[in-house]
């Protein structure tokens, strides 16, 4: 937790950078004494944005350091792109950390499977995790240079597929299946990407028995519960927030896209 | 400058109050400030049963502001009174938010909040546009409207009765009229205005209910117009909203006639301002020379 008497304030962007493809953006902010876990995210809203962009954004953290609080994102709409022109000394407005996180289990193998811009949150968890029981499937579709992926395979085992065509997705559906299937009854996995590899990851758990647990990018509209428009299916029926009761979820307490 | 309002029978330390839907049950904004320095928490909508609410995606951004068609997911009233309303600190002014589909629900409603001493006030939503029954439609019609009021008065005991208004009406005067005469203590307004958004890659509406409530920075000027308009034609205390996200707003409504205002979107924008604009209104009021909101209500030049 941060500290509880000051957990929405205005934070300094240290830098603000594109990567080699420009939609790919490395964002730092301040972050004195902040303290966070792999998977939950904050919310951020520009104090610049005045009212024309009335939500702020829900983004994992990358990593908390000393050096800053990380994010990495994709720029899609208008939010994102306008976040992507922050500057060095502008001040955005953070709340968080907010959610809840991956549980790694120390005893069995822990397999990630990252899906794009969704391996931000495992940056994190690898710097700081045991890695004997931890490794890395990551799926991508821009080169692989354009991610923080030699960070994590630097510390535990990866590896990487591309999918440029709707065979490579094919293929990696496939794969996915035999990784989820070799850790039924053994281990575990943890998935953070694109809903259709979210939907799949799931529907490979359920069919092994697997044990998997999943972080969703749901639209929110504040991040703490009380909007009401993140909310998912559980497979109780019932509706639930992901701000609060995720964004990670075990694959056996919700549906995905209902 | 004391800040303190008069609302009828309900005393509040400030005018800020924050609308419901957009606080929770409070209990979601308790680590970004002191719930008690809050003029009032409007509760999100309760009913006598829990709704699900209506599928996703429920909500959709827009220009200045947002859409939504949540269709009033609650915890229903039992669990809310169970699980919610005792952890909600007591220093907290609470004003309950009612939702049903019959007059008599609604009184029913009412009959069993007007036993719990947390609860200060009860706020009557006959303007929800994301539901099929009930919502606006009661606010739509003055004869419905009264039938909902009247069965609320005769239920709600000593708490002061507030019905919230819908700016889907071609005369938001008439329902007000009608409101007030059937017994309402006071009333807010305006509910979200009805609205689309829509995708022309998908061919899709933004939201699965197609529409839903408009709200946000993009609806104050109809807001600020309404106000103005009820409190001519009306004599109970208003209690206004729509778009406001700063001192001046909060300061404008009061100009055209409110005697307190509620903050919606503006709460989502950052969880802490709704308690940073109690102190930021008593600054602009002191700075401006006003010593007391009754000095300064209505007091706009036309």
């Amino acid at each position: 937790m941060i500290d509880s008497q000051t957990p929405c304030r205005d934070l300094e962007v240290l830098s603000c950078r594109p990567g080699s493809d420009p939609s790919l953006i490395d964002l730092v902010l301040s972050a004195p004494g902040w303290t966070c876990k792999p998977g939950q995210f904050v919310m951020i809203r520009p104090a610049h944005w005045g009212v024309e962009l009335v939500w702020p954004r829900p983004f994992s953290v990358c990593d908390v350091s000393d050096k800053g609080l990380r994010i990495i994102f994709q720029t899609v709409g208008r939010g994102t792109r306008k976040l992507a022109e922050l500057e060095p000394g502008q001040k955005v407005t953070v709340w968080g950390p907010l959610g809840r996180w991956f549980r790694i289990d120390e005893a069995r193998p822990n397999l990630i499977l990252a899906g794009g811009v969704g391996i931000a949150p495992f940056v994190m968890l690898a710097r700081r995790e045991r890695t004997d029981n931890l490794s890395m499937l990551f799926g991508h579709r821009l080169d692989l240079e354009h991610y923080p992926y030699d960070e994590i395979a630097a510390r535990i085992k990866s590896e990487a597929m591309q999918q440029k065509t709707p065979a490579d997705i094919a293929q990696f559906e496939t794969v996915l299946s035999e990784r989820i299937k070799a850790l039924a009854g053994v281990g575990q996995v943890l998935a953070c990407g694109p809903e259709p590899m979210l939907k799949v990851v799931r529907k490979y758990c359920l069919l092994h028995g697997t044990d998997g647990q999943v972080s969703l990018e749901n639209r929110m509209g504040c991040g703490v519960g009380a909007c009401l428009g993140c909310v998912c299916k559980t497979t109780a029926g019932d509706y639930v927030q992901s701000c609060v009761h995720g964004p990670v979820f075990d694959v056996r307490d919700i549906e995905l896209g209902v | 400058m004391d800040q303190k309002i008069q609302l009828g029978p309900l005393t509040l330390k400030n005018p800020v109050i924050t609308a419901s839907g957009t606080f929770g049950y409070g209990l979601e904004f308790m680590r970004y400030g002191d719930l008690s320095a809050i003029g009032a928490i409007c509760l999100k909508g309760i009913s006598l049963a829990p709704r699900a609410g209506n599928p996703m995606p429920r909500i959709a951004e827009t220009p200045c502001g947002m859409l939504n068609a949540i269709g009033l997911q609650n915890v229903g009233v039992e669990k809310f009174l169970k699980e919610k309303l005792p952890y909600i600190p007591a220093g907290a002014t609470l004003i309950a938010n009612l939702y049903a589909q019959t007059p008599e629900d609604f009184g029913e409603l009412a009959g069993i909040f007007s036993t719990e001493d947390k609860i200060a006030a009860l706020e009557v939503n006959i303007s929800c546009p994301n539901v099929r029954e009930g919502g606006v439609q009661f606010g739509q019609d003055p004869h419905m409207a009264a039938a909902v009021v009247g069965a609320v008065k005769k239920r709600s005991g000593t708490k002061p009765v507030i019905v919230k208004l819908s700016p889907n009406v071609t005369d938001v005067r008439v329902i007000a009229k009608a409101a007030v005469d059937a017994g309402a203590d006071m009333l807010s307004l305006i509910n979200t205005l009805s609205g689309m958004s829509v995708d022309i890659r998908t061919r899709r509406s933004r939201l699965a209910n197609v529409v839903g409530g408009l709200s946000g920075p993009a609806i104050k000027p109809v807001a600020l117009r309404m106000v103005h308009q009820v409190a001519q034609a009306v004599n109970v205390p208003i209690i206004g909203m729509g778009g406001i996200t700063s001192a001046e707003d909060v300061l404008e409504f009061i100009l055209v006639g409110a005697h307190a205002v509620q903050i919606g979107t503006y709460n989502f924008m950052r969880p802490d301002n709704a308690f940073r604009l109690v102190e930021e209104v008593r600054v602009l009021a002191e700075s401006l020379g006003i010593e007391s909101w009754d000095d300064y209500r209505g007091t706009l030049q036309v």
